[in-house]
């Protein structure tokens, strides 16, 4: 198991007149390689759940169990937790600060006291995972256009070899082949090397292409959680939070209320087509 | 005098400079731009990072100005200084970050502060202040302070900030980028209101293919130049063209355009889903 949450409850500057609670009794199970979307609108709670997975931010009651170790423990070291849990904000490359791309890479195994071959050899390995090749190493990072950017920041994630990558909305401001990078590398890593990975996203199309599995964030309560066939199948509700399902279903969805006979739990465009030119072929 | 922009082989260069300050290389980032935009469109413009939009409407604000060619802004010429506050008075601008452009600590006082520095009379002031919030529908937050609003609040203040100054017309740059999906729809649905009922020029730049659809322009930017033009379904049904370009279409599009490489005769020109379900319900009752 990656994750568990049992009653976890996360209050913001309690006691104050600021109070704010922005996590109520959460229960959660992630399994290890698992690759779960993770939705909501501003302001339900995502956020503030994913800072929980490493540890930067600690429950106001509830416990929780990242890769087997209890965050409350005295013994469990933040440091290790947040080495192997990775976490990518929005905006990653706001973080950027090195004087070389190779440097900036480096950054975070360095400070696992990794020997200079072994942080050498990692580094090579994120940004060959990002698609940033060699003639890239030695350039500023602040030369770069801002998807290439962004993958080197997530490059230094990486180069921890985390089992666990979070990351928060990773292709917000990014045009859609830079989009269509980013979500590719993120594909790739959790198929080759088997990372448990939490993707948060506005984007219900990239979602459902992606994910096993998406949990939906409502007032700091988990509202759904299931398969992206049977969370987007409460269209309604999804609605009612500020969310909705892909286009292509709400397409397939009126068409089969004039009484078409096509499948309703059509994810992406691509199988859509599919299905609809077979139903037309077929009358022909 | 209707025409809003008129851009005549637009260039802007710019030198790279190397650790000692010599020139290391010069890049065009807008290369022979020429378009005229018309009192009371919506246009959208498209391209990938890099391409040269946001160059593009940072001279139509006169924050930068051209290397070569012409750009005027309601037949004034951004290369000349005297124009420069007029220019800006006639269209402002909306930038990507809500938390870049605002600066006060009220939200009246900030929307006050365009036509406050344009000498504005303080009882004019206070009219234009509260019509502009109305118009954004952000009446009852007229005294709150900007930073407990949501994204897509904050982004509809910056855009009453720039109707207080009476624009012809408001370019954002990314608006909606950094928003969420209610966010993105209260700025689509405020952009447009302001286009149809006040007929104020909008030119809105995204990577949102969507929020193209109900435009009645777009225009693609690739390298700095524009290389299509048109009304958003001509552009739309190019759809390997603007794959090409680094871009995307609308789903429904997308849709209409894997139905017809399977052999199924659809129109390209589909954008919305409504469009979708009509067409697949013609081509069914045909059988």
């Amino acid at each position: 198991m990656a994750i568990t949450f049992k009653g976890v409850n996360h209050i913001y500057s309690g006691g104050t007149p600021f109070e704010k609670t922005a996590l109520y009794g959460i229960n959660l199970h992630i399994e290890k390689g698992q690759f779960v979307g993770l939705i909501g609108h501003t302001g339900s709670g995502k956020s503030t759940l994913i800072q929980h997975f490493n540890g930067l931010l600690k429950p106001t009651d509830g416990e929780i169990t990242i890769l087997g170790k209890n965050i409350n423990d005295k013994d469990t070291s933040l440091k290790e937790i947040r080495q192997r849990v990775g976490l990518v904000f929005q905006y990653p490359e706001h973080q950027l600060f090195e004087m070389t791309i190779f440097k900036d890479v480096s950054f975070g195994p360095q400070n696992m006291g990794l020997s200079k071959e072994e942080i050498d050899k990692r580094v090579k390995e994120a940004l060959d995972i990002v698609g940033l090749d060699e003639s890239m190493y030695e350039k500023s990072p602040f030369e770069l256009s801002g998807g290439q950017k962004r993958r080197v920041a997530i490059a230094g994630v990486l180069a921890m070899k985390p089992e666990v990558l979070v990351l928060d909305e990773p292709t917000a401001g990014l045009d859609p082949k830079g989009r269509d990078e980013i979500l590719g590398q993120i594909q790739k890593l959790h198929k080759t090397l088997g990372i448990t990975v939490i993707l948060v996203s506005h984007s219900m199309e990239d979602i459902a292409k992606l994910v096993d599995r998406i949990i939906v964030m409502h007032r700091g309560k988990i509202a759904l959680d299931g398969s992206p066939k049977n969370v987007f199948e409460h269209v309604e509700e999804l609605e009612k939070m500020g969310l909705a399902a892909p286009k292509i279903m709400y397409i397939m969805k009126a068409l089969k209320s004039k009484g078409l006979k096509v499948s309703t739990d059509v994810l992406t465009v691509e199988e859509g087509a599919k299905e609809l030119a077979s139903l037309l072929k077929k009358q022909k | 005098m209707n025409k809003i922009v008129t851009s005549k082989g637009l260039i802007y260069e710019y030198y790279t400079h190397n650790d000692k300050g010599e020139i290391e290389s010069k890049e065009t980032a807008l290369d022979d731009i020429n378009i005229e935009i018309t009192k009371g469109e919506f246009v959208v413009i498209l391209g990938h990072n890099g391409s040269g939009k946001s160059t593009f409407a940072k001279h139509m604000n006169a924050i930068l100005h051209p290397s070569g060619g012409t750009l005027l802004i309601k037949g004034m010429d951004t290369k000349d200084e005297d124009n420069l506050w007029n220019i800006r008075q006639s269209a402002g601008m909306v930038f990507q970050n809500p938390d870049n452009q605002i600066i006060a600590a009220v939200v009246e006082e900030d929307v006050a502060f365009g036509p406050e520095n344009l000498g504005v009379e303080p009882n004019e002031i206070r009219k234009r202040v509260e019509e502009s919030v109305d118009v954004v529908g952000m009446s009852e937050y007229i005294t709150h302070s900007p930073n407990l609003l949501s994204g897509g609040q904050k982004q509809r203040i910056a855009i009453a900030g720039v109707l207080a100054m009476k624009p012809e017309c408001i370019i954002l740059d990314e608006p909606t980028a950094m928003l969420d999906p209610i966010g993105r729809k209260e700025v689509l649905q405020t952009i447009h209101r302001l286009n149809k009922e006040e007929d104020i020029t909008i030119i809105h730049i995204t990577h949102y293919m969507e929020e193209a659809i109900k435009a009645n322009r777009v225009i693609v930017m690739d390298h700095g130049k524009v290389v299509m033009d048109g009304k958003p379904k001509e552009i739309f049904s190019q759809v390997e063209r603007l794959k090409e370009l680094g871009l995307d279409v609308p789903q429904a599009t997308e849709l209409a355009y894997h139905m017809k490489k399977q052999g199924i005769d659809i129109s390209t020109e589909i954008l919305t889903v409504k469009e979708m379900v009509d067409a697949i319900w013609q081509l069914h009752l045909k059988g």
